[in-house]
Formats: structure tokens, C-alpha cells, sequence
């Protein structure tokens, strides 16, 4: 049986590509924007570019909040991108203060204006960066990131970076100038990766077909 | 420094992958999608289509061609040419770009660039420029493939652009795109330093020490080449290779 991926619509401006991908990894994919295919769904993806508070708004207007956040409930796979995995935290300061879905405790922040040395550099946070094991622990075995290294690269575009509460919750970190970021949490069914799986080559892919096929 | 993207640009005009020197006297190359996915496959970070001659006829035609190549293509892909409003941004968006890279347009009404970084983003909202040397230190920016002046001076243009809410800059010398004698150095580093968002420099790369130059000297977060590639002169390999030799943070594959 060909794996279902539900897809949620709320306006993001990279949905095509992440359906693009699922499809191309061989899953069937549901684009939804109703509160009972979120809830009733096999595995949820949900995609995002942009600003924190016009994702939470999206979400809130289609009232798909309480469904996203009943079938996390359930165990059922869930992967958020980019804006995605930001607003599976409690909040962000992007533009003002502004709650997120909480479904992983952390905060969103900007990415410090420079690197440890002091010098400035470019903001957002564009290009591919490798992966790291988080400080504390770390391994990626039965992860969605099983066939990944440390050193893999993946394309990152973001201005904000999370700050999950527990060090736990940490899958990976990159480096930007000796800046920390976070490049990907995780919490039992739900994972969450600040950069594109869809745009990060063959690699990235793997991410997306551990998705489709994990149990 | 970090981050170094390697990206193949892609100049089409109707069907057609071309090339040209000093953005005239073009050649056909092929079908761009088959050259899309073997840079892709070669390890390229990102790709750039520009379609060089919409902005003259005011349309844009590569919708299909990004539609076909986005289906086998997984990397960040720029389209730029013949966009001239928020609605055909979100076309081209929609038919799978990541990101627009916008220049003759934005010179008419640079309200352009505040409305599209608005709606999709800063992130998708590339300026694109043409610059001319014009004396030392001074160059100025042209639009429709360089043939038509504009009377602003690069410096000041690119500053305003980034203020309106562009997200990145594609620079492309007119002097020396085409000529692989190295890219205009002064020029790229200049931009670099004049604004806080990424500088793809484009026009000049000719061996793998030109891209070592525009990153170190010219600043450059980003290279665009062309004419090395599609004539099969290097592979993305020695490229990338060149720049882990450098020490430069370029992706590893």
C-alpha cells in the first residue's frame, strides 16, 4: 500500500515542493486544509516559509490548531519544516512576541548578528551547513535521520533559529561562525528540521523516505 | 565566512539553454532542464534561469521549463527575467521556483521589491543587477541584458533594494561576463560591503582560482557560472574541490 502523507495548507509557499518531493519518494499525498483530514491523518507534514506570526495566523484562521495538535496526541508521525518545525514550539519573538503550537517547550529567536569572534555576518542564514550531533548525546539511530552523518550538509534559509527548553529534544546543531543553531528537534513521533529535506539533494531526500516508511 | 554556494546559471531564451559574451552574441546549447539535472547530479547548491530575453518582448516563457525541471531537481532554484509583478512572481513561485531574481522592473517601480519580499518573503526576493564600470570606483546599473542605462549608481541602488526588503543580490558584471578573465573583484566587494544580505557575483569565472578570488577578495557569499560548465571547461567537482583546498566552507559532498 502506497504510504499517505498529509500535507496541511495554511498558505505556506513551499508546499508544492515539499508535495513535489513526497510524490517523487513514491508517497500519496493529501493536501489538507480541514480540521477532520488533520486530525484523521495516517503521518502530517507541515511545511512553512516566512514570517512566525502569519504561519500561527494561517493556522488559526483554517482552525487547525487543536486538530494538528489532537494527532500529535496520538503518536502518529509528524514533520515539521523550516517555519514548520518553529512553530512546534511554545513561542517566538519574531516581530513581537507571538505563541506557537507548543507541542516541543522552547522558544524561537533571532540568529545572533554575529559569530563568536564578534564579526558580523550575513543574516538570514542562507546556504547548505552540515549537521552535528547536539553538545549533549546524540545519535541518530531509529531517527528519521538513520542514514545521515555528521558533516552531511543541508540547505539551510532562515532568520530565526529555535531554542528548545530540554537538551533532549535536540537532534542536531549546524555552525554558523561559532554560533550554535538549532538544525533539528525531536520528541518521540513529532520531529521538526529548520532546514529544507526538500531542497537538500539526494540526502535530504533520505529524510523525506524515512518519513514516508517509518513506523 | 561560510556557506559558499556554487551556482549554475542558466541563460534561456525561448526553449533554449544559450550563451554569450558580455550578454550578446549567443549560442544555442540545449534543452536547459538536461543541463539543470546534471549540475544538480554533479553536486551544484543551487541553480539560477534567466530568461534574457522576456524583459524585452514583457513576457516570461518559463513556466514549462521550470514546471519539467523541478519534478527531478532538489536544489534551490532562482528565476529571474521578465517578472513584473507581484502576479507573475506568484506564478513562477507556484510552478516551482524558490526564489525570483528581479531587475529591469524593480528599476521601474522598485515598490516591486517591498511588495514581493512582503508577500513570499525576503528570502525569495532576489535584486538582480547589471553593472557597468563607469571609473574608478563607480559603476552604474543597466537593465534588459545590458542595453539600456538607468542612471543609478550601483552602490546606492543596492542599498535602496535591500531596504525595500530584498534578500539577496545577484550581481552581474556586464564587462567581463562571458570572458572568463576573472571576475570584476572592486565590484563584488564593494556590493558585499555596502549591503548585510548575500552577494551572488556572476560574470567573469574562467578557472577555479577566479572563484577563490571573488570569495576572498571580493567577498562574494555566493558564485554564478556559466560559460566554465555548459562548455564543459571544469566540473562542479574541481570547483568545489579548489575551494576546500582554499579553505573555503563550501558544501562536502
Amino acid at each position: 500500500m502506497t504510504p499517505k502523507i498529509t500535507v496541511i495548507d495554511y498558505g505556506a509557499s513551499n508546499l508544492l515542493n515539499v508535495v513535489r518531493a513526497l510524490e517523487h519518494c513514491g508517497a500519496e499525498v493529501v493536501v489538507a486544509d480541514q480540521p477532520e483530514t488533520v486530525i484523521n491523518a495516517d503521518r502530517l507534514l507541515l511545511p512553512g516559509v516566512g514570517a512566525f506570526a502569519d504561519g500561527m495566523a494561517g493556522l488559526k484562521e483554517k482552525k487547525l490548531i487543536e486538530p494538528l495538535k489532537g494527532f500529535c496526541r496520538k503518536g502518529n508521525p509528524f514533520l515539521g519544516i523550516c517555519l514548520g518545525m518553529q512553530m512546534m514550539l511554545d513561542s517566538s519573538d519574531e516581530f513581537g512576541h507571538h505563541e506557537g503550537l507548543g507541542l516541543i517547550a522552547g522558544q524561537v529567536i533571532q540568529i545572533p548578528a554575529q559569530g563568536t569572534n564578534g564579526e558580523p555576518h550575513k543574516i538570514p542564514h542562507i546556504g547548505w551547513n552540515e549537521l552535528r550531533y547536539p553538545e549533549k548525546g546524540g545519535n541518530w539511530d531509529g531517527t528519521l535521520f538513520y542514514k545521515l552523518s555528521p558533516g552531511n550538509s543541508m540547505y539551510f534559509v532562515h532568520s530565526f533559529m529555535a531554542v528548545p527548553s530540554n537538551d533532549r529534544h535536540r537532534m542536531a546543531n549546524c555552525d554558523y561562525d561559532g554560533q550554535s543553531i538549532c538544525a533539528a528537534i525531536r520528541s518521540e513521533n513529532m520531529t521538526g528540521c529548520q532546514f529544507h529535506p526538500e531542497k537538500s539533494g539526494e540526502l535530504g531526500l533520505t529524510i523525506i523516505k524515512e518519513f514516508i516508511h517509518i513506523h | 565566512m561560510s556557506n559558499v554556494r556554487l551556482i549554475p546559471r542558466l541563460d534561456i531564451k525561448g526553449p533554449n539553454l544559450v550563451k554569450g559574451i558580455h550578454l550578446e552574441g549567443l549560442r544555442v546549447m540545449g534543452d536547459p532542464k538536461d543541463f539543470a539535472v546534471k549540475y544538480y547530479k554533479d553536486g551544484a547548491d543551487e541553480l539560477i534561469y534567466m530568461d534574457i530575453v522576456a524583459s524585452l518582448y514583457g513576457r516570461n516563457n518559463l513556466t514549462d521549463i521550470v514546471k519539467r525541471t523541478v519534478e527531478n531537481v532538489f536544489i534551490p532554484l532562482t528565476v529571474g527575467g521578465g517578472i513584473r509583478s507581484v502576479e507573475d512572481a506568484k506564478h513562477i513561485l507556484r510552478s516551482g521556483a524558490d526564489k525570483v531574481a528581479i531587475n529591469t522592473a524593480a528599476i521601474k517601480r522598485p515598490e516591486l521589491i517591498q511588495e514581493v519580499s512582503k508577500i513570499f518573503g525576503s528570502q525569495c526576493m532576489i535584486l538582480s543587477v547589471e553593472a557597468q564600470n563607469m571609473g574608478p570606483g563607480k559603476w552604474e546599473a543597466f537593465t534588459d541584458n545590458g542595453r539600456e542605462k538607468t542612471g543609478k549608481d550601483v552602490l546606492e541602488w543596492v542599498r535602496q533594494g535591500v531596504e525595500l526588503g530584498a534578500g539577496e543580490i545577484l550581481l552581474t558584471s556586464i564587462d567581463r561576463e562571458g570572458t572568463r578573465q576573472g571576475f570584476d573583484l572592486e565590484l563584488v566587494r564593494a556590493v558585499s560591503e555596502s549591503v548585510p544580505v548575500p552577494v551572488i557575483a556572476s560574470g567573469g569565472m574562467g578557472q577555479t582560482q577566479d572563484m577563490v578570488d571573488v570569495i576572498q577578495k571580493g567577498k562574494a557569499d555566493a558564485v554564478a557560472m556559466a560559460d566554465v560548465l555548459h562548455y564543459r571547461r571544469m566540473t562542479i567537482q574541481d570547483i568545489r574541490q579548489a575551494g576546500l583546498d582554499s579553505n573555503i566552507h563550501v558544501r562536502k559532498l
